[in-house]
């Protein structure tokens, strides 16, 4: 038996705690590996990518020939008459940002926990836990910043954009994956089987149908507004349909303050569930 | 044949009692959701427009609810006739468990077609009971949109287990739901008259599966409903359950008895 | 801080793991040396897979010390984990890249650069004999040729030290001794290797040194040969009889052999010859079905040490 070198004994959360936090404060350098990990992966089904973006804008067209048509015009955010067509564009933006997030966030992330177990191969490398969750939340929001980028596109082209502050959809979009993907995360790593992912159709789709995403705000009732001024995706309809249409004030950085709040909560919580899930 | 059907048909429902509850939640909360939502907020948009006093049933809510529950068995019955069919074949290859028994092949695609008849039923009866709720069943005839819903999924069910079965993975799936499923759904007569869509794509809407079962359940439900053209709808969509079946019965053969 | 040679690249004392009310690694203290190939043998559940865990920065610490390559796995986690090599139990390769990707990427987990990479994959290719396979798929490999990925891929980084948790476990003979061969050419290559399993053919192949876990204890340590010395006897009589009769004929065999394992299908005479255990069983006017003399195994060592076998 040789000598003892100099050891002191560590609590056990030490390697977790350890593993958690340095690489937040490096930066997203070993998480950029799991996005190239990504784009190796969809090169070659690219076409899958491709199609996702073909479902918002079936959903703008139907609307744009047919339910517009039976609607007519609506009073915009700032009080303006605006075509029906136009009040929905934004929050069918803002709607599908958060659906690709949540997909990304939930169904993929589970499987290659639970299935491919791609995240046990990564972690015996230098590669950590929050570099995992910062690598997939960032995979997440390239793809969906793609199809916010041509949705908008589109928008302009049928002249559904009303202001240069659209300009700023964008970056928002972005913070609305962010926001979502990172809930998304820290829910996946609640979840047990596939079963459990009904009670995400069953949240998901209640903020897609009410969240003043086909009708204004004040087509509810006084005490159901306040309800609906509480959930996420209403923060991200109104603050894209206020740049779309140019009726910013103030009120748009409560928008992106609860947006903040919520991604960061997330990330904080995906961090460390999934180093109990995975580093045990 | 038909008790040996029943054999594959009861492992479905056996196996369905471990899910059934959160199945039945999201058949309860989704037509009650998109009712509340599309029907009421977006129908007083439209009835406040006076468009509304056009359309069949007199406003959009009593119009709408008859096609969501067309819709509605139209999406249940692409997702019950593609995963687990892929599932039963691939991954957790129940039917050939089941093929290492006396069942035939014929009698495991008969159970599990049975099988997705009833879980149709089963969903169409949900909303039919929600839709009396919102009071849009104003007639008794709207008992009948119960069956016209059923045979609108199987119209669709069928010929997805068909193609399901060929397939090596489930990529083509999003695919279906992509540039199938979710088309058929916007389009096909559910949230507005597909008169109003441009004038070449009217007839691509009317030899969808699903325009023929919202026509029919909207006409059964409003009690507006004549021989003539609900036989039309009736056989129309009985042929597409009766080719898919034909075809399903080919692509398993080729597939499971090897 | 670069380690001194003479320092164990694996110094553990009292490592525990537990699982809630479960004990997985109940205090046990081994060390490894440099260019050392160190065997954990034991049955499922004896905690080997828990300590190699815990040795691949993968698995906290419940209690006592752990030092590798001279650093602390709760502080220098990353550090440990870029100078080594895992060979996991599962394959864990990514079943969506071809064979030559799965080793791309896991390089770059590495923070390798590109060119590095692509050198190296080609020789390692060459090593796992998958060249002609580069670029394929995963999923339709043999299950020989995904475990030899895996191993190829936990070399990207030229790990000073290897871990392998059970590498051969359900692959057919074939698939097995290429495997080994391959290691033994790692071996010679100066790499240290640490495996566990639960062959003791394969201790006995690839170990210079091991200890025999059981229950999440070490039971004992040494070379195989050192451990069958002073553990076993030199030949083992294998006697099989008609079902049923095993333990009223162990009382008649007594005095015969140094000691008597009686198992459900034969019994087992630990003896220093053989052939005259043999006989004198006849001259006793018993009549086996079958008898075997064969020399003794680590098999035998871990019989003594826990009264079980290691694979049921």
């Amino acid at each position: 038996m040789s000598t003892a070198p100099q050891v002191t004994t560590r609590p056990p959360r030490g390697t977790l705690v350890a593993r958690v936090l340095p690489p937040a404060l490096l930066g997203g350098r070993r998480a950029g590996r799991l996005v190239e990990r990504n784009l190796l992966v969809y090169r070659r089904t690219w076409i899958v990518i491709a199609s996702g973006f073909f479902e918002p804008l079936f959903y703008l067209l139907s609307i744009g020939v047919g339910i517009g048509k039976l609607v007519g015009t609506v009073t915009g955010p700032g009080g303006q008459v605006i075509s029906y067509t136009a009040f929905v564009a934004p929050a069918l933006l803002a709607s599908s940002a958060m659906n690709g997030a949540i997909y990304d966030a939930t169904f993929n992330i589970f499987h290659k926990l639970k299935f491919a177990k791609i995240y046990d191969a990564v972690l015996a490398t230098p590669v950590g836990v929050t570099d995992v969750a910062l690598g997939e939340i960032s995979w997440a929001l390239i793809r969906g910043t793609i199809y916010s980028a041509v949705f908008l596109l589109v928008m302009a082209v049928l002249g559904l954009v009303g202001s240069v502050w659209a300009l700023l959809v964008l970056p928002v979009a972005v913070l609305i994956g962010f926001a979502f993907a990172a809930v998304g995360m820290a829910a996946t790593s609640y979840m047990r089987s596939w079963q459990d992912f009904d009670f995400v159709q069953l949240a998901v789709l209640p903020l897609f149908l009410f969240s003043a995403t086909f009708y204004p705000l004040t087509t509810y009732p006084p005490a159901l507004q306040v309800i609906v001024q509480l959930t996420p995706l209403y923060h991200g309809v109104a603050l894209v349909r206020a740049l779309d249409t140019g009726a910013v004030g103030p009120g748009a950085l409560v928008h992106v303050l609860y947006l903040a709040v919520m991604g960061v909560a997330g990330l904080a919580v995906t961090s460390r569930r999934l180093g109990h899930l995975l580093l045990r | 044949m038909a008790s040996a059907a029943l054999r594959s048909l009861e492992y479905w429902a056996y196996q369905y009692r471990r899910t059934w509850r959160g199945t039945i939640a999201s058949s309860f909360l989704s037509p009650v959701l998109y009712m509340a939502a599309m029907g009421l907020g977006l129908g007083s948009l439209v009835d406040r427009s006076g468009h509304g006093a056009s359309l069949a049933g007199g406003g959009y809510l009593a119009f709408l609810a008859p096609g969501l529950l067309a819709a509605t068995a139209m999406q249940t019955a692409a997702t019950e006739a593609t995963w687990p069919v892929m599932g039963a074949i691939k991954w957790v290859r129940t039917y050939h468990a089941m093929l290492a028994t006396p069942l035939r092949v014929v009698d495991v695609l008969a159970g599990h077609l049975a099988w997705m008849a009833l879980r149709l039923l089963l969903v169409s009866a949900i909303f039919l009971g929600v839709m009396a709720a919102f009071g849009t069943t104003p007639s008794p005839w709207a008992l009948a949109a119960l069956p016209a819903a059923a045979l609108t999924g199987m119209a669709f069910a069928a010929p997805i287990t068909a193609f399901a079965a060929t397939r090596e993975n489930d990529a083509g799936f999003s695919a279906l739901f992509r540039f199938g499923i979710i088309p058929m759904f916007l389009f096909s007569g559910t949230f507005f008259p597909i008169g109003q869509l441009p004038a070449p794509l009217r007839p691509v809407a009317w030899v969808t599966p699903l325009w023929h079962g919202v026509a029919l359940c909207r006409a059964l439900d409003l009690g507006t409903a004549t021989a003539g053209p609900a036989l039309g709808h009736v056989a129309y969509l009985g042929a597409w359950a009766a080719a898919g079946t034909v075809l399903a019965r080919r692509a398993f053969h080729h597939r499971l008895a090897r | 801080m670069p380690s001194d040679p003479a320092e164990p690249l694996i110094w553990a004392r009292g490592l525990c793991k537990r699982f809630g009310d479960l004990v997985a690694v109940d205090g046990i203290d081994f060390e490894v040396g440099r260019g050392e190939a160190f065997g954990f043998l034991g049955p499922n559940g004896a905690g080997k897979s828990s300590a190699m865990r815990m040795v691949a920065c993968l698995s906290p610490l419940s209690g006592g010390s752990l030092r590798i390559l001279g650093l602390d796995p709760a502080r220098d986690g990353v550090r440990i984990r870029s100078r080594l090599g895992l060979v996991p139990q599962d394959d864990t390769l990514d079943l969506e890249l071809t064979v030559r990707e799965n080793l791309y990427i896991y390089g770059r987990y590495f923070d390798l650069p590109r060119k590095v990479i692509r050198e190296r994959a080609d020789q390692l290719l060459a090593f796992a004999q998958l060249t002609e396979r580069a670029d394929d798929k995963v999923e339709p490999l043999s299950g020989g040729m995904k475990r030899r990925l895996t191993i190829a891929r936990a070399l990207i980084n030229e790990p000073e030290l290897l871990l392998l948790d059970e590498p051969t476990t359900g692959l057919d003979p074939q698939a097995r001794h290429l495997l080994w061969d391959r290691l033994w050419r790692l071996k010679q290559q100066g790499v240290t290797l640490v495996l566990t399993t639960h062959y003791m053919d394969e201790a006995e192949q690839l170990c210079d040194r091991l200890v025999v876990m059981d229950k999440g204890r070490i039971a004992a340590e040494g070379t195989p040969r050192q451990l069958i010395e002073q553990w076993s006897t030199k030949e083992v009589l294998e006697l099989r009889f008609g079902p049923g009769e095993h333990e009223a004929l162990a009382a008649k065999l007594g005095g015969l052999a140094e000691r008597i394992e009686v198992l459900p299908d034969r019994l087992l005479l630990y003896v220093e010859d053989g052939d005259e255990a043999l006989a004198g069983t006849h001259r006793r006017g018993l009549r086996p079905d079958s008898a075997l003399v064969r020399r003794s195994t680590l098999e035998d060592v871990f019989l003594r040490l826990t009264g079980r076998r290691l694979v049921d």
